[in-house]
C-alpha cells in the first residue's frame, strides 16, 4: 500500500508544454494576489532600466557636445555640461529610488505569494483523503513544502524581476543602438547569436551530466541511508570494510558525475563573458573604422555610447541564460506544489448531523445549544421535508460490506457484524488479514465498494465525515502526539476542555501519576512526537485523549502491542476503565487482553472465518486455539 | 573545524591551488581590455589610423581568447578539486563513523549522520568552489582595476576610494544586520516544516478527532510569523542593489563632470575618460561579489562545523596494547558492574550486576521495559564499555580483547535488527564471508528459516528489500538468527529475537540450539516467559538491578515479579489447553 520511492523524487524533468502552463499559472496565480504592487514593479522597472538606457545615451552628448567641441578652447564654458549633468543626476536618483522601490515591494510579493502558497497547500492537504497519505511516500510529501518552495522562493524574488528587467533592458537597448547605428547592431545581434549557439552547446551537456549527477546522488543518498540506519549490525558483525569497500565505488562514480556536471556549469560563464568580450572588440574595431571614416555622421561619443551599450546587451542575455536552469527547475517545482493543490479532495454528500441533545423523561428529542452530554442524530428527510432526531447509541452494523483499496483487488469480502451499544468486538488475525482495513471503513477513511454499514440505524455514507468522526474515538498503535504541552496533547480531544477535565482524563487512563512525575508536569513541553516519553506514557496520553473526547464508539488499534506486558497491564487497566460502557473494536496482538469480548472476529484473508466468545472459539479448537496457543504465528 | 577539513583535500591540493591561478590570469586578461580600449580610440579613432585600431582590436581578441581559455581552465579545475573535496569528505566520514562505538553511533543518530553526508557535504562543496573561483576573482579584479585606474588618474581615480567606502560600509551594515535575522527566520522556518511533517505522519489522528481546522489555524498564524520575519530581513536585503546603482550612477556623474574638465585641459584623453568608465564597473561589481562571498561562507559554516565533528569524533572504545587474539571459552563474568550511558552522570542503567555464567550455558533474562536488559548484554561484546566493576569473557577482561575477535565470537542477534538490500545468501555471509552453501543451509535449518526460503521462487538467491520489508517480521527474525549462527560463535545472545516468531517454531530454535550447538553460551532475552522457562537459568531484571537469578521453578516459588508475569501469560492458554 505505501509506495516508497527511494533517493531522487521521480518526475524531475518536464515536458516543455507543461513548462509553459506551469509559467503561466504562477504568474496569475501571483497576479490575482497583488494585481497592483506587479503592476508597480513593471513600471518602476520601466523606469529604473530607462534612466540607465538614458545614462549610456548621455555618453555620446557628454564627449560630442559637451568635451570635443571645447578641446584646446581658451574659455571653456562649462555651464551648459553642469546643467545638464544636473538633469542625468535627477534621472539617476529617479532610477535608484525606483531600483529600490521595486525591490522592496517584491519583497512583500514574494514571501507573500510563499506564505499564500504554503497556507493553501496545508489547508488543502488537510482535506486530502487518508488514501493520498497512504500511497505518497511521507519524504515526498514534505520536499513539497520544503525543497520545491524553496526554489520558488528563488525565481520569485529573483528570477522572474529579472527576467522583467532582463526583456526591458533587451528592448531598450537594441531601439537605442537601432538608432545610433544600424550596421553596429547587425554585428552585435549576429555576435549574440553565436553566444547562444555556443551556450545551448554546453548547456546541453551540462544538463545530460546533471541528470547522471542526481542519480548518483540518489544512490549514494540511499546507501547511506540503509548503511547508517544497519550501523550497529555493521559493528556487530565486524562487517566495516566490506561497508567502506563498497561505498568508496559509488562515493567514486557520483564524484566522476559530479566533476562532469560541475565542470560544464563551470565552463557556461567564462564562455559567454568571454565571447561577449569578443563581440565588444569587434564592434570597437569596426565603430572605429565607421567613426574614423565619419560614415553616416558616426562619431566618437557614438562609439562609446554604443560600445556601452554593447556591454548592457550581452548583460541580460548572459542573465538569462544563467537562470534558465533554475527557473526550469522552480517551474517543475510548481508543478508540485500545484499538483498538490490540485489533489481531490475527500469529498462528503453526509447531511446527517451530530448535535447535543436534551432527552425528556418520555424520550423525546431536543437539540440543546450547549453541550450536555447526551447526543443525537438530527436526520432530515427530503423526501417529505421532516426531521427527526435518534438518540447515538453506538450500535453498529457491517451488512455484506466489500472493500478493496482499489475497485480490482477486493481485500475484504461479505463482511457482517453487529455490534450492539456497550458491546466489546475483537478482531484477530495475521498481518494482512484485513483488521485494520475495517476499523479504517467505520470512520470512512475509505469507503467501500459494496454492502452497506448501519451506525445506530443510518447508513454511514448519509452522516456528515466531520461528525461520524467526532462520534469515534480511535487510540493507534502510533500514538502520535503533537509538539505542544501534555495538557495540550490530552485537550486534542476535546479543545476547549478545562484543567479539571484534562486531568479527569489522565487519571481514568492511569496517566495521571507519571504526568505528576514529568519536570513541569502538565505543562511538560513535547516535542518530536513525544520522543521525550516511553511507549507506554505515550500510549497512556494516547488513551486520556481518547477519554476526554468522550465518544460513544471506541476503536482500539493494536493499542498495547508495542508495550511490555508488566507495562501493559497498567496501560490495560486505562484502557478497561475507558472501554466501559462504549462500543469498542479492538484488535490486539496480544490475545490475552481480548478474551473477555463480547464477539471474536478470526479474520483470514479479508474473510471472518470464525466468530464467538473466547471460550466457544477455544473449545472449537480452530484457528483462533491455534493462535492463542501460539501455534501460529500471527505477524 | 577549518583544518579538520583542509586536511581532507589531500590528491586535490594540485587542483586547488592551480584554479586560483588559472582565475588570476583571466582576470589579468579582463583587466587590459579597458586599457587597449583607451588607446584604440585615442591613438586610433582620434588620430584616424586605422592601421593602429585593427591591431590593437587583434590584440584584444587574442586577449579575449585567453581570457576564455584560463575561465574554461579554471572551471575545470574548480570542479575537479570542489568535487573531489566532497568525495574525501563523504569517505572521510564514512570511515570515521564504521569506526564508532555504538555510544558514538548514539551521540549522533542516525537521521543526523545522513543530513550530515548528504546536505551538509553539498553545501560545503559549494563553498569550496565558490572560495576557488570567487575569492580570488573578486580582491583580485578590485586591486588590478584600482591599479589601472591609478595609473590612468590619480585624482580621477581616488572618487574610486570614496565609492569604495560608501558602498563597503553600506554591504557589512547590510550582512551583519541580516545574517542573525535569517539564522532565526531559519529556525522558524525549520520548525513550520517540522509541524507539517507531524501533521502528515498524524493524519489519521487529525482526522479522527476532526482538528483539521485546528490544525490549520495553528499553521496559519506559524506561517505568518515566518513571513513577517522572512520580511523583516529582507527590508534590509534589498538595499544592495539600489545602493550599488547609486554609488555606480555618482561616480559616473563625478566621473562625467571631472574628466571632461581635464580633458579639455589636456590632461586626459577621451579613450582614458571611457576605460575609467569601465573600471568603476568593475570595481564595484568585485565589491559585491565579496559581500555575497561573505554571506555564503557564513552560510555554509554550520555544515562545515556539522562534518568536522563527524570526522573529530574519537571512537570511545579502542583496542588495549597487544590486545588478545584468542578467546579460550564462552564463560561470562559480571564483576560488579555498573553501567551509564553518560559517562559524567551517575544516572546508572545497571547497578552493581554480579552474575557468573559458565561457558554452555543457557540463561533466559527477563524484565520490564527500562529494566536495561540489552545494555547488560550489549556488555558482553563490549559495544559500550562499564562504567564501574568489569565484565570477562573467558576468564579475561573484555577491554584486553582485539575488539573484532571478541566481536567475531560473541554473536549478538539485536532487538532492532536490520536486513540489507541483497540477495537473502548475501545477507546471511555477513556472518562468514567464506561460508560454503550447504554451510548456509545448515544455519537456516538450525534458525527453522530453511522450510519458508524453500518456498520462495528464488530460494536463497531471494533478493531482500531495504530494511527487509518483503519478509514478514517472523521471518525477518530467523533470517537475524542464522546470520548470527554463521559465524560460529562462542556466545550467541539474542535480544528479543524470537517475538515476531510464533511458540511452536522458537521451541524448535531452541530445541535446536541445544542440540546443536551445546557449548556456546547462549542468552536469550524474550518477553514470553516460554522463550526462557527452560534455560538453564534465568535472569530476573527490573530496574537496572538484579532481583532473582535461578531456574524456572527457583523462580516461580521465591520471586514475585517472575511469579506476576508468568500468571498474566500463562493463566488463560493452561485453562484453555
Amino acid at each position: 500500500m505505501h509506495n516508497h520511492k527511494k533517493g531522487m523524487p521521480a518526475g524531475r524533468q518536464m515536458p516543455k508544454g507543461q513548462t509553459k502552463q506551469m509559467l503561466k499559472r504562477l504568474l496569475a496565480y501571483i497576479l490575482k494576489r497583488y494585481k497592483i504592487p506587479c503592476i508597480f514593479v513593471v513600471v518602476l522597472i520601466l523606469i529604473s532600466s530607462a534612466a540607465n538606457i538614458a545614462g549610456t545615451m548621455f555618453m555620446k552628448n557628454l564627449i560630442d557636445d559637451y568635451i570635443l567641441p571645447f578641446i584646446n578652447c581658451e574659455n571653456p564654458d562649462f555651464s551648459p555640461l553642469f546643467k545638464a549633468l544636473c538633469i542625468m543626476g535627477s534621472a539617476y536618483l529617479v532610477g535608484v529610488i525606483s531600483t529600490w522601490s521595486y525591490n522592496r515591494i517584491m519583497v512583500n510579493v514574494t514571501q507573500g505569494t510563499l506564505r499564500d502558497l504554503r497556507n493553501d497547500m496545508f489547508e488543502h492537504m488537510e482535506t486530502l483523503p487518508i488514501k493520498y497519505f497512504d500511497t505518497h511516500a511521507h519524504g515526498d510529501i514534505m520536499s513539497i513544502y520544503t525543497n520545491d518552495t524553496d526554489t520558488l522562493r528563488q525565481m520569485i524574488s529573483q528570477s522572474i524581476p529579472q527576467l522583467i528587467s532582463s526583456v526591458i533592458m533587451i528592448v531598450g537597448v537594441l531601439g537605442s543602438m537601432i538608432v545610433l547605428n544600424i550596421p553596429l547592431t547587425i554585428l552585435t545581434l549576429v555576435m549574440v547569436a553565436i553566444m547562444l549557439r555556443v551556450v545551448k552547446t554546453v548547456a546541453s551537456k551540462s544538463g545530460k551530466y546533471f541528470m547522471k549527477q542526481q542519480k548518483d546522488i540518489g544512490k549514494v543518498n540511499g546507501y547511506i541511508e540503509e548503511m547508517m540506519e544497519g550501523q550497529k549490525v555493521v559493528k556487530v558483525f565486524c562487517h566495516e570494510e566490506e561497508s567502506i569497500r563498497e561505498f568508496e565505488k559509488i562515493n567514486d562514480e557520483l564524484f566522476d558525475s559530479a566533476d562532469n556536471a560541475n565542470r560544464y556549469a563551470n565552463i557556461l560563464m567564462p564562455v559567454m563573458v568571454n565571447i561577449g568580450n569578443i563581440s565588444y572588440v569587434v564592434t570597437a574595431i569596426f565603430g572605429s573604422i565607421l567613426a574614423i571614416g565619419g560614415f553616416g555622421g558616426f562619431t566618437l561619443g557614438g562609439l562609446a555610447s554604443f560600445l556601452q551599450f554593447n556591454r548592457s546587451f550581452n548583460q541580460p542575455i548572459s542573465q538569462i541564460s544563467q537562470q534558465l536552469n533554475s527557473i526550469i527547475m522552480a517551474l517543475a517545482g510548481a508543478a508540485r506544489v500545484f499538483g498538490l493543490i490540485d489533489e481531490k479532495p475527500e469529498t462528503d454528500d453526509g447531511y446527517v448531523e451530530l448535535i447535543n441533545a436534551e432527552i425528556d423523561s418520555e424520550g423525546h428529542i431536543r437539540e440543546a445549544a450547549q453541550r450536555t452530554g447526551q447526543w443525537a442524530w438530527k436526520h432530515y428527510h427530503k423526501s417529505d421535508d421532516t426531521t427527526t432526531y435518534k438518540k447515538l447509541e453506538g450500535d453498529v452494523v457491517l451488512d455484506h460490506v466489500d472493500f478493496g483499496y482499489s475497485d480490482d483487488k477486493i481485500v475484504l469480502h461479505d463482511i457482517e457484524l453487529y455490534a450492539k451499544p456497550g458491546e466489546k468486538i475483537a478482531f484477530v488475525g495475521a498481518t494482512g488479514a484485513g483488521k485494520t482495513t475495517i476499523t479504517n471503513l467505520l470512520n470512512r477513511f475509505y469507503d467501500i465498494q459494496d454492502g452497506k454499514i448501519r451506525y445506530d440505524g443510518i447508513n454511514i455514507n448519509k452522516i456528515k465525515k466531520a461528525d461520524l468522526r467526532r462520534s469515534l474515538g480511535i487510540v493507534l498503535q502510533d500514538t502520535h502526539l503533537f509538539t505542544g504541552t501534555v495538557a495540550d496533547n490530552i485537550r486534542y480531544g476535546k479543545l476547549d476542555a478545562t484543567d479539571e477535565e484534562v486531568i479527569a482524563a489522565a487519571k481514568l487512563a492511569n496517566a495521571h501519576y507519571f504526568i505528576e512525575h514529568l519536570p513541569n508536569g502538565y505543562d511538560t513541553v513535547l516535542t518530536g512526537d513525544g520522543t521525550n516519553l516511553s511507549q507506554g506514557q505515550r500510549q497512556l496520553l494516547a488513551i486520556a485523549r481518547a477519554a476526554i473526547a468522550d465518544p460513544p464508539v471506541l476503536i482500539l488499534d493494536e493499542a498495547t502491542s508495542s508495550i511490555d506486558t508488566r507495562t501493559e497491564k497498567i496501560v490495560q487497566d486505562g484502557m478497561d476503565k475507558l472501554m466501559s460502557g462504549r462500543t469498542v473494536f479492538v484488535i490486539a496482538h496480544r490475545l490475552s487482553t481480548i478474551k473477555n469480548s463480547n464477539v471474536i472476529m478470526v479474520l483470514d484473508h479479508g474473510r471472518i472465518i470464525e466468530r464467538g466468545s473466547h471460550d466457544s472459539l477455544m473449545s472449537q479448537k480452530g484457528i483462533y486455539y491455534q493462535l492463542y496457543t501460539g501455534l501460529l504465528e500471527q505477524s | 573545524m577549518l583544518k579538520t577539513l583542509a586536511s581532507q583535500i589531500k590528491e586535490f591540493k594540485k587542483v586547488s591551488l592551480v584554479t586560483p591561478v588559472f582565475v588570476i590570469l583571466e582576470v589579468v586578461m579582463d583587466i587590459c581590455i579597458p586599457l587597449m580600449m583607451a588607446s584604440i580610440i585615442d591613438d586610433g579613432v582620434s588620430k584616424n589610423n586605422i592601421r593602429h585600431v585593427v591591431i590593437t582590436g587583434l590584440i584584444m581578441i587574442a586577449l579575449a581568447l585567453f581570457s576564455l581559455l584560463f575561465g574554461v581552465l579554471a572551471g575545470k579545475t574548480a570542479a575537479r578539486a570542489s568535487s573531489g573535496f566532497a568525495r574525501n569528505l563523504r569517505m572521510a566520514m564514512y570511515k570515521n563513523i564504521q569506526d564508532f562505538s555504538f555510544s558514538n553511533i548514539d551521540k549522533f543518530s542516525t537521521a543526523g549522520l545522513v543530513t550530515r553526508m548528504t546536505t551538509d557535504v553539498t553545501n560545503v562543496q559549494n563553498a569550496y568552489q565558490m572560495i576557488l573561483r570567487l575569492c580570488f576573482r573578486a580582491p583580485f579584479m578590485l586591486i588590478f582595476a584600482m591599479i589601472m585606474a591609478f595609473s590612468i588618474n590619480a585624482r580621477l581615480s581616488t572618487i574610486f576610494l570614496g565609492a569604495i567606502v560608501v558602498l563597503g560600509s553600506v554591504l557589512v551594515y547590510v550582512v551583519s544586520h541580516t545574517f542573525p535575522l535569517f539564522n532565526q527566520v531559519f529556525k522558524k522556518y525549520d520548525a513550520l516544516n517540522a509541524s507539517v511533517q507531524e501533521n502528515i505522519n498524524a493524519i489519521r489522528v487529525v482526522k479522527a478527532y476532526v482538528r483539521e481546522d485546528h490544525e490549520i489555524s495553528k499553521f496559519q498564524k506559524a506561517s505568518f510569523n515566518v513571513y513577517a520575519m522572512f520580511i523583516d530581513a529582507e527590508k534590509i536585503l534589498v538595499l544592495n542593489m539600489p545602493v550599488m546603482q547609486f554609488v555606480v550612477y555618482a561616480c559616473i556623474i563625478l566621473l562625467s563632470w571631472l574628466g571632461a574638465q581635464m580633458i579639455v585641459v589636456g590632461n586626459l584623453t577621451t579613450g582614458e575618460l571611457m576605460s575609467l568608465f569601465s573600471y568603476v564597473m568593475n570595481i564595484l561589481m568585485s565589491l559585491m561579489m565579496i559581500s555575497m562571498v561573505f554571506v555564503m561562507l557564513t552560510l555554509s559554516k554550520a555544515s562545515a562545523d556539522r562534518i568536522a565533528e563527524v570526522i573529530n569524533e574519537k571512537s570511545d572504545l579502542n583496542n588495549g596494547e597487544n590486545p588478545v587474539h584468542d578467546i579460550t571459552d564462552g564463560s561470562v563474568d559480571f564483576n560488579h558492574v555498573s553501567f551509564s550511558y553518560k559517562k559524567e552522570s551517575d544516572n546508572y542503567v545497571l547497578r552493581d550486576i554480579d552474575c557468573h555464567i559458565k561457558s554452555g550455558e543457557t540463561i533466559g533474562i527477563i524484565g520490564g521495559t527500562g529494566s536495561a536488559k540489552s545494555t547488560l548484554v550489549s556488555l558482553i561484546p563490549r559495544l559500550y564499555d562499564v562504567s564501574k566493576g568489569s565484565v570477562f569473557v573467558g576468564n579475561r577482561d573484555v577491554r584486553e580483547y582485539d575488539i573484532e575477535t571478541l566481536r567475531n565470537n560473541v554473536a549478538m542477534v539485536l532487538q532492532k535488527n536490520v536486513l540489507f538490500s541483497g540477495t537473502i545468501k548475501e545477507n546471511l555471509r555477513w556472518g562468514d564471508i567464506d561460508a560454503s552453501d550447504e554451510e548456509i543451509e545448515r544455519v537456516c535449518r538450525l534458525a527453522q528459516a530453511d522450510e519458508f526460503i524453500r518456498k520462495f521462487p528464488d530460494k536463497y538467491d531471494t533478493y531482500i528489500e531495504q530494511g527487509g520489508s518483503n519478509v514478514s517480521g517472523g521471518q525477518k527474525q530467523r533470517l537475524c538468527i542464522a546470520r548470527a549462527l554463521l559465524k560460529k560463535p562462542k556466545i550467541l545472545i539474542l535480544d528479543d529475537s524470537t517475538s515476531a516468531v510464533d511458540t511452536r517454531t522458537d521451541s524448535l530454535i531452541r530445541k535446536a540450539f541445544r542440540e546443536e550447538i551445546p557449548d556456546t553460551t547462549k542468552f536469550i532475552i524474550a518477553q514470553r516467559i516460554s522463550s526462557v522457562q527452560d534455560a538453564d537459568r534465568i535472569l530476573v531484571l527490573d530496574e537496572g538491578a538484579v532481583v532473582d537469578f535461578g531456574t524456572h521453578d527457583q523462580l516461580l516459588t521465591r520471586c514475585d515479579i517472575y511469579r506476576d508475569v508468568y500468571e498474566s501469560q500463562m493463566k488463560g492458554a493452561e485453562k484453555n489447553a
